[in-house]
């Protein structure tokens, strides 16, 4: 019976935010919005749109942005995969990039802004010696006009994800015979997997791909923290002019989130194109035989992308920590004169709320998450069907449509419930994100399961509910506790939502760490970003750790 | 000789499996308590199905018909936990997050409520398989055999009210085979269940000693 609700229950809370909100969206930007006393069908807000300075400049960016940033990250991974897989450097590369998935993409902006800023690491590490700079240089590197340091924050963050993504879809692919294979018909490691392994592996991750687009073109924090000012990409200056105390710029940010959805949707209509073209080339290359064996100009450049993308944000993260206890540091010194307390003394007391409303709104989503990612799969043993393309494609609707684009509306439903800025709403609101993540990083798992088990256990007159305490549970503690881990780090790092549904009011450790962004105090940065450093590494400790020792004397229960 | 068997033993009622279109499976037939029927057939010809449509959990993929009664009871439309029909599977398939004795206590019924009584059941039936006192040990470090006979003693302390067997052999190598065998219808017999057992090994059917019957592919 629960089961049944599982399905309905979880689709109406997927969908019904993102369908409600982008009616609450597009009605504003064609003048319907009754709290301000909109009621008329006009096209003015949109004539005020375009005669926005820069207006294209900004939508150009974010175009820009969501395609180079995705086609960057996609070929770093898919050469690195092909040239590396199997071989003892892929393990050790592919654990050190791990932990960067669960780091928030505000953390990980900042890292990479504390390491290439004019005053950063870098600088400091060749200066004066080989720049003659005794202090930091009046140089855009950070908020370049071009977007390069906010595309680069994106790519770091994107690569581990694609990454995960690939190495999942890989054993389906059957990649290992299929190098053996190319490589006796005397194809070059990187020819062979492009030609025999991507397509397959490729068809399975698309929707990831398409996420990544959607992401990079309405990115919000990272734009915050490295991306170009004048003008800044769309989604920035929508959220700008939301938060504008002159109510009447929320037609105009409401149109902007129609030009934002305009743009994913032509990100992800090129991206169509270049997938044809892309494919068409492969083909005609595969067709001709060739075999590209001297690659190892694309073997070593794709291995230094992932190593360059990875030490990067670590190397940044250590300096964050260097600053968050840094006393006296001036340029061009390596390291501080003298380390302190200061900062965290001064900092903690201000952390507890955020802290806080982090802990309750991510545990409250990443549970309700998990129950229904268990009632859907429940319910789909009990059907025998699984959930088609068009769910999966339902599921992933959340991580495709810009976030502006329908959080705007919700803003504006939950206005007019008098919601906004509630726990509840919140935590709604998170789990539209963390759901997604939920319910795809238990599916395979929840399949894998033996169901003789389940049998057995039906046979010894067990009913449903017992046999999902104490046998199904506890045999997928590991896979239900990675889950809980996966959507709470998503929570954590969630920004754009937080910002417009907690309105100010309630605030999380990421939206605060942004909200420093423009003072650009290193100390304080460093002590946030370490609170968004933990909190999601101490998800993925407790999902390894607690397994290991409740089961600690049982060895079928290791992995 | 029919109405005793209507009273304690299994009884498939015009049994019919499909898939698609597909008949895999049609059979009407009777077990008696302590006999064993046995039906052989290739792989993939559906005798595991034949065993899911009467535990109660066949895939929703095939459609089964006819009436499956034991003890004059039909069971037909019932859940799978209120059947009461132990099944042993090719795999042993103990609980990893369970000792011996917890896969055992899990087996036996909740009606009987003494702690003390509920780990002296499941002593002794690890006794009555060889195995006293290894109550304590962790599955996985037990050997081929001793989990095939915990399986065995764990599928008996629930209750049931017939054996079915899906192969259960087939992975012991051949000595083994032939004690767990023996010691698996010997049990069958002194707990008076029929018994359905599923296989493609002729030896096993020789052994189970009751009616065959062959399934085509």
């Amino acid at each position: 019976m629960l089961t049944r609700l599982g399905p309905p229950l979880t689709i109406f809370l997927l969908t019904g935010p993102l369908l409600f909100g982008l009616a609450g969206t597009l009605l504003p930007a064609f003048g319907f919005l009754p709290v301000l006393g909109g009621m008329e069908f006009t096209l003015r807000h949109f004539e005020a749109l375009f005669d926005a300075p820069a207006i294209w400049a900004s939508a150009g960016i974010s175009l820009a942005a969501g395609l180079l940033t995705a086609a960057t990250s996609l070929l770093v991974v898919m050469v690195f995969v092909a040239a590396w897989a199997g071989t003892p450097l892929f393990a050790r590369i592919q654990h050190m990039v791990s932990p960067l998935l669960s780091l928030p993409h505000a953390a990980a902006a900042f890292a990479l802004a504390f390491l290439i800023a004019p005053s950063g690491l870098l600088a400091r590490l060749i200066s004066p010696e080989l720049t003659g700079w005794h202090r930091p240089p009046d140089l855009l590197i950070v908020h370049d006009p071009m977007g390069l340091a906010m595309m680069a924050g994106l790519v770091a963050k994107e690569i581990p994800f694609l990454m995960l993504m690939t190495l999942a879809a890989l054993p389906q692919a059957r990649a290992v015979e299929t190098r053996r294979l190319t490589t006796a018909l005397g194809y070059g490691r990187v020819a062979g997997f492009v030609y025999g392994t991507w397509p397959i592996v490729y068809r399975q991750i698309r929707l990831p791909v398409f996420a990544v687009i959607a992401f990079a073109t309405s990115v919000v924090d990272v734009a915050v923290i490295l991306g170009p000012t004048r003008p800044a990409p769309l989604a920035v200056r929508l959220v700008e002019w939301m938060s504008d105390p002159e109510l009447s710029f929320r037609y105009l940010a409401s149109a902007g989130a129609v030009l934002q959805l305009a743009v994913t949707g032509v990100a992800l209509a090129s991206w169509l194109a270049l997938e044809k073209l892309a494919a068409a080339l492969t083909r005609r290359a595969a067709g001709r035989g060739r075999r590209l064996r001297r690659d190892a100009l694309a073997r070593y450049a794709a291995l230094m992308g992932m190593l360059a993308s990875a030490l990067a944000v670590f190397a940044g993260l250590a300096a964050l920590a260097v600053w968050s206890f840094a006393g006296l540091w001036q340029f061009p010194d390596v390291l501080p004169q003298n380390l302190t307390l200061k900062s965290w003394v001064r900092t903690l007391p201000r952390t507890a709320e955020p802290l806080l409303t982090t802990l309750l709104v991510g545990l409250a989503a990443t549970f309700i998450a998990a129950v229904l990612a268990i009632l859907c799969l429940m319910r789909e043993d009990e059907t025998g069907r699984r959930a088609g393309q068009g769910a999966l494609a339902l599921i992933y609707l959340p991580l495709v449509v810009p976030q502006v684009a329908f959080i705007f509306g919700l803003q504006f439903l939950l206005i007019m419930g008098d919601l906004l800025a509630t726990l509840p709403a919140l935590i709604l609101a998170h789990l539209v994100f963390v759901m997604p993540y939920a319910y795809l990083s238990l599916k395979d798992p929840w399949r894998a399961f033996d169901k003789r088990y389940d049998w057995l256990a039906a046979g010894l007159g067990k009913s449903r509910w017992q046999r999902f305490f104490h046998v199904r549970l506890p045999m997928m503690l590991r896979a239900i506790l990675t889950l809980l881990a996966i959507g709470f780090s998503v929570s954590v790092g969630l920004y754009l939502p937080t910002v417009l549904i907690g309105a100010g009011r309630l605030t999380t450790i990421t939206t605060e760490a942004v909200a420093l962004a423009s003072g650009g105090n290193p100390r304080i940065i460093g002590v946030y970003a370490f609170f968004q450093m933990l909190l999601p590494a101490t998800g993925f400790a407790v999902a390894t750790l607690v397994p290991a020792l409740i089961f600690r004397r049982f060895h079928g229960m290791r992995v | 000789m029919l109405d005793s068997l209507r009273e304690k033993g299994l009884v498939l009622d015009g049994v019919c499996i499909r898939l698609g279109g597909r008949v895999l499976v049609s059979l009407t037939r009777a077990v008696a308590p302590g006999e064993v029927l046995t039906v052989m057939g290739p792989s993939g010809a559906g005798k595991s199905t034949l065993l899911a449509y009467i535990g109660g959990f066949l895939d929703p993929a095939f459609t089964g018909a006819g009436k499956v009664l034991i003890g004059g009871q039909d069971i037909t439309g019932q859940p799978a936990e209120t059947r009461r029909a132990g099944i042993l599977f090719q795999d042993p398939l103990l609980f990893p997050h369970m000792s011996v004795a917890g896969n055992l206590l899990f087996a036996i019924p909740e009606a009987l409520t003494s702690r003390d009584e509920r780990r002296a059941r499941a002593e002794e039936a690890l006794a009555g398989v060889g195995l006293a006192g290894m109550g304590g040990r962790d599955p996985a470090t037990l050997s081929g055999g001793q989990r095939a006979r915990v399986a065995l003693a764990r599928v008996l302390l629930s209750g049931p009210r017939m054996l079915l067997l899906d192969e259960p052999f087939s992975k012991l190598d051949q000595e083994l085979r032939q004690q767990t065998r023996e010691l698996v219808f010997a049990k069958a017999r002194e707990s008076r269940l029929p018994v359905l057992l599923v296989t493609h090994d002729p030896a096993d059917a020789r052994a189970a000693g009751g009616d065959v019957i062959t399934i085509e592919a």
